[in-house]
């Protein structure tokens, strides 16, 4: 069998067109949003929102409304309840996103128990990419279409609030709503991804692609290309590795991420960690200056005044 | 720009709290236009507190705030207040480069999606050539010497054409020779008509670099020409050498 017919076989299919079409539409959402959010420090803001928008998905199953507005319900009521937490008692932001996060993650799990409904449980926890109806593909298509425009319109905004909240306060902006935006966002775009590789998963897709183009270029223009398009690619070369070997589609799109950020880690050919230590052997050693691992204000993310 | 005959900048009353840690008590003071100021006070003295609020990230509890005789948030919308902060506070490994930095100075003339307009271009160009980058316009931040970062960020205020300059710590982390270059800028900006607010630490710079003082403990102890804030009796008191162990206790750095 040639390249060719690995490409095309699968293509033949209804199903496989659909996954291929819903896939490379949430991988190219979540890159963008992961450019900002890795930059911003809010990885882990990433991941509890992502799970704890499931009990506003299955409440909005429940009553018929669209699934994204239950994730937005529910991911604002995470954030807010995560700041309450870390602002009113002595408990750390961490263990308050943990706490938070984990609990509303596990109403979800009860609510997809006692709900009837002819949706599988894993399906929701793990994706359901090889099962997307034409409907689902709408769906995710319109609210794929609507976090695209906000972010073409409002990205130098974002990124304002990103690289210098404090400067947006001096020009008379308000970095708090900026922050409340991305948070929207990224609420809508769990949705979107949700199908995908499921809301394990999710977290992944906003994460590694904005990390991986961080460690290729030194633009953020740049970034907002490079992100999108190896997340795209990395994807449906996960689904397609899924139909021939029969193995999980969103393990797959996910291990495929992780496996091209390792090489880009290793080989960026600015900030590989290896093409590093070559250059370093070839000059005189010089001594970098290194990011230090944690924000410099040592606080993971709501610092951002949220 | 300011007319002279206004203040450029009015603090009045001022007290901000944390909680339960106040770390401004009923500050006033006045800057007039053209002139550079130091703000001097050790850590926790409210310096980082004060420009907070000129720049309204906090809220004071009490007091008012105005620039160039209008409140001080219009002022911010008005594009009036510029802010060079700490290099700790920046994230200098952000994939931006100089000219994206200085272009977000023109955020606040342009609209909604913060396009550029050939005004705007100029205007950064102009700002870049003003404090010498010109030539590393597209170079990453972070590759940046110490002087070099503080420029970037005074070129953005310029660009922003901000009337009130507020610069915190600007020569931390900066050699003497690049110290000289920034203080030269200041005293052009103020030549100009801008004003200048500099908190630092560093009190050889003092005398070249500012027209006046002000020493700050939570409040305002002094005000007047850098040579009597200079006075040992009067740093002694910023200091909070007689204040034993209490100056210690404001968090706000």
């Amino acid at each position: 069998m040639n390249l060719i017919d690995v490409i095309m076989e699968p293509l033949q299919y209804d199903f496989m067109v659909r996954a291929l079409v819903v896939t490379v539409m949430a991988a190219v959402v979540c890159a963008l949003l992961s450019c900002w959010l890795v930059l911003v420090g809010w990885s882990l803001m990433g991941d509890a929102v992502s799970h704890a928008v499931l009990p506003g998905v299955v409440l909005a199953y429940v009553i018929g409304a669209p699934f994204a507005v239950g994730a937005l319900a529910f991911g604002v009521l995470a954030v807010v309840m995560i700041g309450v937490l870390r602002g009113t008692s002595r408990i750390k932001e961490d263990a308050s996103i943990g706490i938070v996060f984990t609990t509303l993650f596990a109403l979800g799990l009860v609510l997809v128990s006692v709900v009837p409904s002819q949706t599988d449980l894993s399906h929701i926890l793990f994706g359901n990419i090889l099962g997307v109806s034409a409907s689902d593909l709408w769906q995710v298509g319109v609210l794929a279409a609507i976090v695209l425009v906000v972010v073409l319109f409002k990205r130098r905004d974002l990124t304002l609030f990103a690289f210098d909240p404090t400067h947006a306060h001096a020009i008379g902006l308000n970095p708090k709503r900026l922050g409340w935006l991305l948070l929207g966002l990224l609420a809508v775009t769990c949705v979107v991804a949700l199908q995908v590789v499921g809301v394990i998963l999710v977290v992944a897709l906003l994460i590694i692609p904005g990390a991986t183009a961080y460690l290729l270029t030194d633009s953020f223009r740049t970034m907002l290309w490079v992100a999108p398009l190896t997340s795209a690619l990395c994807s449906v070369v996960g689904i397609y590795l899924s139909y021939w070997f029969d193995a999980s589609s969103g393990g797959l799109v996910v291990v495929t991420q992780g496996v091209f950020f390792g090489l880009v880690y290793l080989l960026s050919p600015r900030h590989g960690v290896l093409t590093r230590a070559v250059r370093t052997r070839r000059t005189r050693p010089t001594r970098r200056h290194r990011r230090p691992l944690s924000p410099p204000n040592g606080s993971i993310s709501l610092s951002r005044d949220l | 720009m300011s007319t002279p005959s206004e203040l450029a900048l009015e603090v009045d009353g001022l007290s901000v709290s944390y909680g339960d840690v106040q770390a401004l008590r009923d500050c006033t003071f006045s800057l007039e236009p053209g002139r550079v100021t130091g703000l001097i006070g050790m850590n926790g003295s409210g310096k980082s507190t004060l420009f907070k609020s000129i720049m309204g990230v906090v809220t004071p509890q009490q007091g008012r705030i105005r620039v160039e005789g209008a409140d001080a948030g219009v002022a911010r919308r008005a594009q009036q207040v510029a802010y060079v902060p700490q290099s700790e506070d920046v994230d200098w490994d952000f994939p931006l480069s100089v000219g994206d930095v200085v272009m977000m100075g023109r955020y606040g003339h342009m609209g909604p999606t913060r396009r550029a307009r050939a005004a705007d271009r100029a205007a950064v160009a102009h700002a870049l050539e003003r404090v010498d980058l010109t030539d590393l316009a597209d170079r990453q931040i972070g590759r940046l010497s110490g002087g070099q970062r503080k420029r970037a960020f005074v070129a953005r205020g310029i660009a922003q054409e901000a009337s009130l300059m507020l610069l915190d710590e600007p020569f931390a982390g900066v050699d003497k020779r690049s110290e000289g270059t920034i203080i030269t800028l200041l005293r052009e900006l103020a030549a100009e008509g801008r004003t200048v607010l500099v908190s630092t630490h560093d009190l050889h710079a003092l005398p070249t670099l500012a027209d006046q003082a002000i020493l700050l403990l939570r409040t305002v102890l002094y005000q007047g020409d850098v040579e009597g804030a200079l006075e040992p009796r009067n740093l002694t008191r910023a200091f909070g050498l007689d204040l034993t162990g209490d100056a210690d206790s404001g968090g706000a750095a």
